[in-house]
């Protein structure tokens, strides 16, 4: 199937900084793609590049199978909804609304029908005499998403558009999207740096770091098999403990002092040797009687404790290393105490400590 | 807690309780207001004797006591001063520099702003390459003194047919506000989340709708402040309405200092004062009646959401 948005070789400079670095990506019709990253990975201006508004320096960019690498914004085929919703002050609701639209000579009933469309979708007929200063920050992303809407487009693009919202409302609107999603089947695009947000909403996930996508997968082949341990550390809060291990033949991974039979792993590389990363998520470390249960167990003494209420996360370390895992939030711990941990090596992830890539 | 009793008045810290209490005469209140008092005596004193001096008749004023209300009220010379006294060589009051003012300044003020303003609005938004040497440039231009070019400007008006013309003034008064009021406008359209503008492009509109539609009617505020020193400015201009304008066009301002300034004859100073206030009221409305909206023009880049 052809691909809805489709970049070939992208390159951005800013003077002498490359910000995008040949970067190359398809996404699918009517997908719902992520781009995560930290801030200044580039995942912003990739965005900005496909919207039209930033110029690329190489490389080229189709929407539909149109190259559109020079064309104007507004002939992309494209509605965006920005960080700070970028609602005109001084126009209404439908001003705002319609203003593309009217930009665009859409015939009068045309552009109301598309209006009162939207307005239905996101439910905010009733504010469409209001200016901006008047809605809430949930009401004023609504109308964001909303001028996107009626331009009737095939592509979604969304530049952190949850980020100005408190948590709940954040939440709320996720779930909105999403389902906003599923009833139109456009494609989205969507930038954030919250992975809750990415893992949420997301078909496929792009890491982004350097310009360059480390990881393109689905939210649970990015947590399950992260391909770098720049992705494996990145995904996951806490974020995955990393232990330094000698892998050899058996296969087994030498890690502090245990030899840990790797025979249920599933290698990307096979017959490797040498020194590895050994990653561990928190979240799948046993203690306790489980943890007697598992292939691998240690005695560790807990050195911080942070009760989160469903859950207590527990700092500690394994020869020097520190190591982080979660226990139910009834567990009684305190600082000090000698706990034992297991876990089972099916569920870790082997980088090798050259190129940090997925054993 | 529930059977604590109310603390009795106190003035000790410990108990403070509600708003703090403000003494209306203390010390440091006497002296801020002592001392505007005094500076608005000070400011107020010469518009009074200017006012008072207006509305006397001529031996009155020789008797000295500036200061002094008049004894016997006249409005003669006001109406002398606007209508019949000497303005060099005609003697048809300073009516004819009022028009001629109004004439000078209204399409002065509204060219230099429309200049500016979208001057301002494309270096601020459409960065094209060299805007800022452009910029630089016309700021530069700000800090060169006016007499250092009049001359050069005297020959390229006559070349190109505008020496002694009120259009030629009108460009000169143009290009002499650009530095100052394109400034102004850049950094107010700066202050504008550039999202607002990408939203725009998204949403179609070109240069000129994104100015009209969106971005000049956030600058309103902008736009009031830049009438205001525009306008005053022009209107109280002397040097380029005595260099550029012949004496038919002469602006209020050249004709006042004729009229103060005439070596012939009594000097008339009811009749100076007179016309020296007439000249002056088109700004002085200007401030009591956009004041306001001024110091929200000035405070607006505070307060843009």
């Amino acid at each position: 199937m052809q691909p809805s948005v489709s970049i070939r070789n992208l390159k951005l400079d800013f003077g002498a900084i490359q910000v995008l670095k040949d970067l190359n990506l398809d996404i699918g019709k009517g997908e719902f793609l992520v781009l995560l990253g930290s801030s200044g990975c580039g995942k912003s201006t990739l965005l900005n590049c496909i919207a039209g508004l930033l110029e690329p320096t190489d490389g080229s960019i189709f929407i539909n199978g149109d190259n559109v690498t020079w064309a104007e914004p507004s002939e992309r085929g494209i509605g965006m909804v920005f960080q700070s919703y970028a609602l005109y002050p001084q126009m209404t609701v439908k001003g705002n609304l319609s203003f593309g639209l009217k930009n665009a000579r859409v015939p009068k009933d045309e552009i109301e029908r598309r209006v009162a469309r939207a307005a239905d979708i996101l439910q905010i007929g009733p504010l469409l005499g209001r200016k901006p200063a008047a809605l809430s920050g949930g009401q004023r992303q609504r109308v964001a998403i909303g001028r996107a809407l009626v331009r009737d487009v095939e592509v979604f693009l969304f530049d952190e558009p949850l980020s100005n919202l408190d948590a709940k409302l954040r939440a709320e609107l996720r779930v909105e999207l999403k389902r906003l999603h599923n009833n139109l089947g456009n494609t989205m695009i969507y930038v954030t740096h919250d992975q809750v947000e990415a893992m949420t909403l997301a078909d496929r996930i792009a890491i982004m770091k350097g310009g360059l996508v480390m990881q393109l997968g689905s939210p649970a082949e990015i947590y399950g098999r992260p391909a770098k341990k720049y992705v494996a550390d990145f995904i996951g809060s806490p974020s995955m403990n990393f232990l330094p291990g000698k892998l050899r033949a058996g296969p087994v991974v030498d890690v502090a002092g245990q030899s840990i039979p790797l025979d249920a792993y599933d290698f990307t590389r096979k017959g490797l040797e040498g020194d590895v990363w050994f990653g561990i998520r928190p979240e799948h470390v046993a203690t306790g009687e489980a943890a007697a249960a598992c292939p691998v167990s240690y005695e560790l003494k807990a050195e911080l404790v942070k009760p989160m209420g469903a859950e207590t996360l527990v700092w500690s370390s394994i020869e020097g290393t520190p190591f982080r895992f979660r226990m139910d939030g009834h567990a009684q711990v305190a600082a000090g105490d000698i706990l034992r941990v297991g876990f089972d090596p099916v569920r870790a992830s082997l980088f090798d400590t050259v190129e940090e890539l997925r054993v | 807690m529930a059977d604590q009793t109310a603390p009795a008045p106190s003035r000790g810290i410990a108990e403070a309780v509600g708003p703090r209490p403000r003494r209306a005469l203390s010390v440091r209140n006497i002296v801020i207001y002592g001392i505007l008092a005094l500076l608005s005596v000070y400011y107020l004193l010469p518009i009074w004797v200017m006012i008072m001096t207006s509305l006397k008749g001529m031996p009155e004023i020789q008797m000295g006591n500036i200061f002094a209300p008049p004894v016997e009220l006249t409005f003669e010379p006001w109406i002398r001063a606007w209508s019949s006294v000497c303005t060099g060589l005609t003697c048809e009051g300073i009516s004819t520099g009022f028009l001629n003012s109004v004439i000078i300044t209204v399409p002065s003020v509204v060219l230099s702003i429309a200049v500016a303003s979208v001057n301002g609005y494309a270096l601020s938004l459409w960065r094209f390459r060299g805007a800022n040497v452009f910029f630089t440039i016309l700021i530069i231009g700000a800090f060169i003194p006016y007499q250092v070019m009049i001359y050069p400007i005297v020959i390229i008006l006559r070349e190109i047919g505008l020496y002694g013309d009120l259009a030629g003034l009108v460009l000169v008064h143009t290009v002499f506000g650009m530095p100052i009021l394109t400034l102004l406008f850049r950094n107010d359209f700066y202050s504008v989340p550039e999202e607002l503008f990408m939203a725009a492009r998204i949403d179609g509109a070109g240069f000129w709708t994104i100015f009209l539609k969106i971005m000049a009617p956030m600058a309103l505020p902008m736009f009031v402040v830049a009438v205001i020193l525009q306008s005053t400015a022009i209107w109280n201009d002397f040097l380029f309405g005595v260099i550029f304008s012949t004496p038919q066009n002469y602006p209020m301002t050249v004709q006042l200092n004729n009229i103060v300034n005439s070596v012939q004859g009594v000097r008339e100073y009811n009749v100076n004062m007179a016309a020296t206030l007439l000249s002056g009221l088109v700004p002085l409305t200007i401030y009591l009646v956009s004041g306001k909206l001024f110091v929200r023009g000035i405070a607006a880049g505070a307060v843009k959401g």
